[in-house]
């Protein structure tokens, strides 16, 4: 029974790299060739300016991981699903990690064109306050060993700090911000070049599937995980 | 012998299923935990010395003759606040763990939310008790006129508390079953504080520098609002904490 079981599980492991993670690999650096030989410089930026095509869609992908994570944690508490837990999982660590490329390319950035390496302008409070909750999830993840346990905990976390956001965005816009307004997403027609706002959409594409790519891999690796504890927990029965 | 306290006081209540009962229900929790704080004052007395320390600290810690004292001392007070708070979070549903009495909370009949507000309540009287002898020390020791704003100060007291309460109980009654316990509870409340802490800064700033109220009305919307917010997800939250 046992040696089945394992060869099973061995037998379905899949490749670490797969289809998934090639593709949004190409595509990130389709995007990079793109963004540095065939957009346009920047006026006042100059080559400064190219970071862009990172830090942006870093961000919107980290908002957008972190939305997946309160919206499965929504639906987990509500059909006990542990597919729905291991998404959540698995977006929130994918969405800290974008996180992390948000604030370290921020400062990069920030250094030339506003003279500093950080100020505690609004958006970027914001996007730390972002990855203290998320930090605090996985954390929090980590020290419930019971997976029920864990998946309910963490699920309540999840939706409240998805809740939090709203007012921590509140609160640090009623400090004066330095941050440039938003050029793309604003009621009017985006104010932006088209070439390069068709790098700015490509790379936006991109990110995106580096995402799916990322949480795929990781919610397998999750799955894999429960099956191995489950096998441990039976052999421990056996012996 | 809380245990007692807690046999006497809920079995009285046998249906709680509308809101008069899950009132009472809320208040017999409530007295339980408070009949324990009062016989062994531990809490309490150690979060009021950690203020007192708090306060002493900060004092030294900055230059007085760079920094006005009147402009210190809202963050001072916040700060102290939301730590020595913690305190008393982390000994809400720690009280609990010994001898497993929260299985004979949750045994007892009286609705979960009950047990969360009981809980709740409970820890605003704590953190508000703090706040009335912590309020006027800072007020002595640094030298801060409250004379016409102390009544609004208590007002922002309170909604702070209210806040930091609801948001804190839930975090303490999870936290209490993880690895790392102690450390857990201010890793995850904090950044549930920042709005709270900044929005009673910032009017606490505006009161004592004598500015209008409209001023600070928009730091007091977001202190209304979190309050109403998180006082409701969190006693909808509280239930699927607990073991089913």
């Amino acid at each position: 029974m046992m040696p089945a079981s394992r060869s099973e599980a061995a037998h379905a492991r899949p490749a670490l790299i797969d289809g998934w993670i090639i593709a949004a690999a190409l595509a990130v650096a389709a995007v990079y060739v793109r963004a540095i030989w065939f957009t346009p410089p920047e006026a006042t930026q100059g080559l400064a300016q190219k970071i862009y095509y990172l830090h942006l869609p870093a961000a919107l992908n980290a908002y957008i991981a972190f939305v997946v994570v309160a919206v499965t944690s929504i639906v987990y508490l509500w059909l006990r699903d542990e597919r729905a837990d291991r998404v959540a999982e698995s977006s929130a660590e994918v969405g800290l990690l974008f996180t992390t490329v948000v604030l370290i390319t921020g400062p990069i950035w920030g250094k030339p064109i506003w003279g500093i390496w950080w100020t505690w302008d609004a958006r970027l409070t914001l996007t730390l306050f972002l990855w203290f909750i998320y930090a605090g999830y996985l954390v929090l993840r980590g020290a419930v060993p019971e997976p029920a346990m864990r998946a309910r905990y963490s699920a309540v976390l999840g939706i409240l700090g998805a809740l939090l956001i709203p007012f921590i965005h509140m609160s640090v816009y009623l400090f004066r911000t330095l941050h440039p307004m938003p050029i793309v997403l604003k009621p009017e027609r985006p104010s932006l070049p088209p070439e390069m706002l068709h790098t700015l959409m490509f790379s936006f594409a991109a990110f995106a599937l580096v995402y799916l790519a990322l949480v795929r891999a990781r919610y397998r690796l999750s799955t894999e995980r429960a099956l191995l504890a489950e096998l441990e927990g039976s052999t421990e029965g056996e012996h | 012998m809380p245990e007692i306290v807690l046999v006497s006081a809920v079995t009285p209540v046998v249906e709680a299923p509308q809101l008069p009962g899950l009132l009472r229900a809320s208040w017999l929790v409530a007295r339980k935990d408070l009949a324990i704080e009062f016989r062994t004052r531990t809490a309490f007395f150690s979060a009021l010395v950690f203020s007192l320390l708090g306060l002493t600290i900060f004092y030294f810690a900055w230059d007085a003759t760079a920094v006005a004292a009147i402009d210190l001392a809202p963050g001072v007070l916040w700060v102290i606040f939301t730590f020595s708070g913690l305190l008393g979070l982390q000994r809400s549903f720690g009280v609990e763990q010994a001898d497993r009495a929260m299985d004979a909370l949750l045994a007892a009949p009286v609705d979960r939310e009950a047990i969360y507000l009981g809980k709740a309540a409970m820890n605003v009287l704590f953190v508000a008790g703090v706040q009335a002898i912590a309020i006027p020390a800072v007020a002595l020791f640094y030298n801060v006129p409250l004379g016409g704003v102390w009544l609004p100060l208590a007002g922002i007291a309170v909604l702070a508390a209210l806040g930091i309460v609801a948001v804190g109980t839930l975090f303490s009654a999870m936290a209490v079953n993880t690895r790392l316990a102690e450390l857990l509870l201010p890793m995850l409340s904090l950044p549930f504080f920042v709005p709270i802490v900044m929005a009673a800064a910032q009017t606490t700033s505006r009161l004592l520098a004598g500015r209008p109220a409209a001023e600070a009305w928009p730091w007091l919307r977001i202190l209304l609002g979190f309050d109403l917010v998180f006082v409701v997800a969190c006693a909808i939250a509280f239930p699927y904490t607990l073991d089913e």
